[in-house]
C-alpha cells in the first residue's frame, strides 16, 4: 500500500513535468521579462536602459504636466476605471443572456443538446479580429441592420442610426465575443443538476420564481462564477472591440498598454501597466476563490 | 546599450528563422508590405543576374525594433525607412555608410532639391525610393469647403461635424496641428504643445473615429466625409470608385515623408545592394515603383514612363506654393510632450 502510494506521488510529479515546462517557458518566463522591464529606465527610441527605476510605476499615479511640475494625474486611473466598468457591464449582460440560454440547452434531449452546444462553439472557429470586422459590416452605415430598416420603410435612405463608434457598439462586440465562455460553464453545472430536486420542489408547491431562486441559481453558482471570471478578465484587457467598434476615441487598459509599446516607445511604463492589470486580475481571482469557498460551506450546511 | 536579454532572445529566434544567404549574387531586401512591384524585381534579376529575396514589415517602428534587436546580424542588405527613421538609425549606428552614392551612374537623375536631403546631408547612407504626404481628404460632393486651410480639418463646420476621422497614432496628427497653428514640429515649448492639445480636444467633439485602417472604405460608405489621409492612398481610393475623393493641400502645408533605401549594419552583399540602389534611381525603374504604389518620387524624368492613370492622379500632385514639411525625429523631451498630449486627448 505504502509503496503504491509513493509511486502515485512520483507519477504525479513526473506526469505534470511537461505542463510545468510549458507553463514555465511560455508563461512565467515572459512574465519575468515583463517584471524586469517594468523596473528599468526607458530609452527614447524603444527598448530599455539597464538601470533600476520605479518611474514606470510612479507614472501610473503621478506625472509631470506640460510645464514639468509634478502633479497627481488621474488620467490613467480614469482609463482603468472605464475599463473596469465596461468589463463589468459586459459580464452582466453576458450573464443575463447566458443563464437562460444555458438552462434552455440543459433541458433538451441529448441529441438536441449536443447540436446546440456545438452551435455555441462555432464562433471560435473564426479569428476574433475577423468576427469583430464582421460587426462593422452589420452595424455600420448602410450595413445589414440599417439596410433592413430601410427595406421595411422604418428609416429613410439619408438618415443613419449611428450605431457604430459608440459604447453600445463596444459592448455588443465584447458580449458577442465572450458569451460562449459564459454559456458553457453554466451549462456544465446545470447539466449535473438533479432534476428530481425540481420535481420535489414543484410537488411541494414552489412556484417558478422560487424554483429558480432557491434551487437552480444556487446549484449553478459555480458555473456562474466561473463564467463571469472567464468573461470579465479578457474584457478588462480587450482592445480589438474598443478600437474597431468604439472608434478608439477613449483609451482602455489594453489599448493604453499597446500604445506604450508601439508609438510612445515607453516600454517600462507599458510593462508596469501590464503588471498592474495582472495584479487586478489576481485580486478578482482571490475574490472568486472566497466566493467559491463560501458557496461550498453553504452547500455542505444543507 | 540596448537590452542584452532582448538581443539574446531575438538571436535565438533567428537561429530558427534566419535564412540569410551570404553567397555573392544574392540580395535580401526588407521592405514595407505592398511596396515592391514584382516586375521591377524580375527586371533587376534579368539585368544583373542577382537573385532577390523580399521580406516585409508593417511600420517604421517594426523595422527599427528588428534592427536594434538584431545587432548587425539581421541578414538584410537593404531596408526602406522613412526620413526621420533614417536619422534615428544613423544616430543609433544601425545602418552602414555606403561609399560613392554620389558617383553612381543614375544619381544624376535625382532632383536637385532631393540631393543631400536634411536627414542625410552628404548622401552617405541613403538613396531615394518613394515620397508622399499626410494631410486630409474629403468627399467633395458632400462638403462645401475647398480644403484650402488646415483649420477646416481641426475646426470642422457644422456640415461635417461628427463625420470626421483622424489617424490613430499621434505622429502625423500632432504635426498637422503644428502646421495649422504655425508652430514647429517636435516643439519642446509647453505653451505651443498646450495649444496643440487644446486644438485636438476641440476637434474631438466632431470626430467619429480615430483609425488608420480601412480609410477608403469608411469614406466610400459615407460614414465619414473628412478623413486624415495619405496622398497616394487617397488616389488609390479614387481609382477604386470614390470619384469625388479629394486630397486637401491646405495653404499651411502638408506633412511630408520620404522613404529611402539604406543598408543595415552587417549587410553581407554590399556590391549587390549598391547595384540595386543605382538600378532604382533610373527613371524607367522609378516609374515602375510609382505606377505600382501611386506615390510620387524624386526622379523628375520618371514622368516619361508613368502610366496614364498616374499622370492624371490629381491627389498626388502638390500645387505650386504649398509647402511640404518633412517629419523629424523628435528628442526625448518633445516625444514625452507628444505622449502627454495624446494621453490627455484619449483619457
Amino acid at each position: 500500500m505504502n509503496i503504491q502510494g509513493e509511486n502515485k506521488t512520483q507519477n504525479r510529479i513526473y506526469s505534470l513535468l511537461p505542463l510545468w515546462i510549458v507553463v514555465g517557458i511560455f508563461m512565467i518566463g515572459p512574465l519575468l521579462v515583463m517584471a524586469v522591464v517594468s523596473l528599468m529606465e526607458s530609452n527614447v527610441y524603444g527598448g530599455v536602459h539597464f538601470k533600476f527605476s520605479l518611474s514606470g510605476y510612479r507614472q501610473i499615479l503621478f506625472d509631470t504636466n506640460l510645464f514639468d511640475e509634478i502633479e497627481f494625474n488621474p488620467a490613467y486611473l480614469i482609463i482603468i476605471g472605464r475599463s473596469f466598468m465596461l468589463a463589468l457591464v459586459a459580464t452582466f449582460i453576458s450573464l443575463l443572456i447566458g443563464f437562460p440560454a444555458a438552462y434552455f440547452i440543459s433541458r433538451q434531449s441529448n441529441r438536441v443538446k449536443n447540436i446546440l452546444i456545438f452551435l455555441v462553439t462555432i464562433p471560435f472557429w473564426t479569428n476574433l479580429l475577423i468576427r469583430t470586422f464582421a460587426w462593422i459590416i452589420i452595424l455600420g452605415k448602410g450595413g445589414v441592420i440599417e439596410s433592413s430598416f430601410n427595406f421595411f420603410g422604418l428609416l429613410d435612405e439619408e438618415s443613419s442610426l449611428n450605431l457604430m463608434y459608440t459604447n453600445s457598439a463596444i459592448l455588443i462586440g465584447l458580449v458577442y465575443s465572450y458569451l460562449p465562455l459564459m454559456v458553457l460553464p453554466i451549462y456544465a453545472s446545470m447539466e449535473k443538476m438533479d432534476l428530481r430536486l425540481l420535481e420535489a420542489a414543484t410537488d411541494l408547491y414552489s412556484n417558478r420564481i422560487e424554483l429558480i431562486r432557491k434551487i437552480i441559481l444556487p446549484l449553478s453558482m459555480p458555473g456562474i462564477i466561473g463564467g463571469s471570471i472567464l468573461v470579465f478578465v479578457p474584457c478588462l484587457g480587450a482592445f480589438i472591440a474598443p478600437d474597431l467598434l468604439g472608434g478608439g476615441k477613449k483609451l482602455l487598459l489594453g489599448s493604453l498598454i499597446q500604445f506604450q509599446f508601439s508609438y510612445a516607445r515607453n516600454w517600462p511604463f507599458g510593462a508596469a501597466m501590464a503588471m498592474f492589470l495582472l495584479a487586478l486580475v489576481i485580486l478578482v481571482l482571490i475574490f472568486n476563490a472566497r466566493l467559491n469557498r463560501k458557496h461550498r460551506e453553504y452547500a455542505s450546511q444543507k | 546599450m540596448k537590452g542584452k536579454l532582448l538581443k539574446i532572445l531575438v538571436s535565438i529566434s533567428f537561429l530558427f528563422f534566419g535564412t540569410s544567404v551570404f553567397a555573392a549574387g544574392k540580395l535580401n531586401l526588407y521592405n514595407w508590405a505592398d511596396y515592391t512591384p514584382e516586375d521591377l524585381i524580375e527586371k533587376f534579376e534579368k539585368e544583373t543576374g542577382i537573385s532577390v529575396t523580399v521580406d516585409t514589415y508593417d511600420s517604421n517602428e517594426t523595422l527599427l525594433a528588428k534592427l536594434q534587436a538584431g545587432g548587425g546580424s539581421t541578414g538584410y542588405d537593404l531596408a526602406v525607412p522613412s526620413q526621420h527613421f533614417v536619422e534615428i538609425m544613423i544616430k543609433e549606428g544601425l545602418i552602414e555608410k555606403v561609399d560613392g552614392i554620389k558617383d553612381m551612374s543614375n544619381y544624376k537623375y535625382v532632383a536637385e532639391q532631393f540631393q543631400g536631403p536634411s536627414f542625410d546631408p552628404n548622401q552617405d547612407y541613403s538613396t531615394p525610393w518613394q515620397m508622399g504626404s499626410a494631410s486630409w481628404a474629403y468627399r467633395a460632393d458632400s462638403y462645401s469647403g475647398n480644403g484650402s486651410s488646415m483649420m477646416e480639418f481641426f475646426r470642422p463646420s457644422d456640415e461635417v461635424c461628427g463625420k470626421v476621422a483622424v489617424f490613430k497614432s499621434p505622429e502625423e496628427v500632432v504635426n498637422m496641428a503644428h502646421l495649422a497653428l504655425g508652430s514647429n514640429f517636435c516643439s519642446e515649448d509647453p505653451n505651443e504643445m498646450q495649444a496643440v492639445m487644446d486644438l485636438l480636444i476641440e476637434q474631438k467633439k466632431c470626430v467619429a473615429v480615430y483609425s488608420s485602417e480601412g480609410i477608403n472604405e469608411r469614406l466610400m460608405s459615407g460614414e465619414v466625409i473628412m478623413h486624415a489621409h495619405w496622398d497616394g492612398y487617397s488616389q488609390v481610393g479614387k481609382w477604386e470608385g470614390v470619384d469625388d475623393l479629394t486630397y486637401a493641400y491646405p495653404k499651411e502645408g502638408v506633412v511630408g515623408w520620404f522613404d529611402s533605401l539604406v543598408m543595415p549594419k552587417g549587410a553581407k552583399n554590399v556590391e549587390e545592394a549598391k547595384a540595386f540602389m543605382n538600378f532604382v534611381m533610373h527613371p524607367e525603374n522609378m516609374a515602375m515603383l510609382s505606377n505600382f504604389a501611386a506615390y510620387a518620387n524624386a526622379i523628375p524624368e520618371s514622368s516619361k514612363y508613368l502610366s496614364d492613370d498616374m499622370k492624371n492622379a490629381t491627389n498626388i500632385q502638390v500645387p505650386d506654393g504649398i509647402p511640404v514639411k518633412f517629419g523629424q525625429a523628435c528628442n526625448k523631451e518633445s516625444q514625452a510632450l507628444i505622449d502627454k498630449v495624446w494621453t490627455k486627448l484619449m483619457q
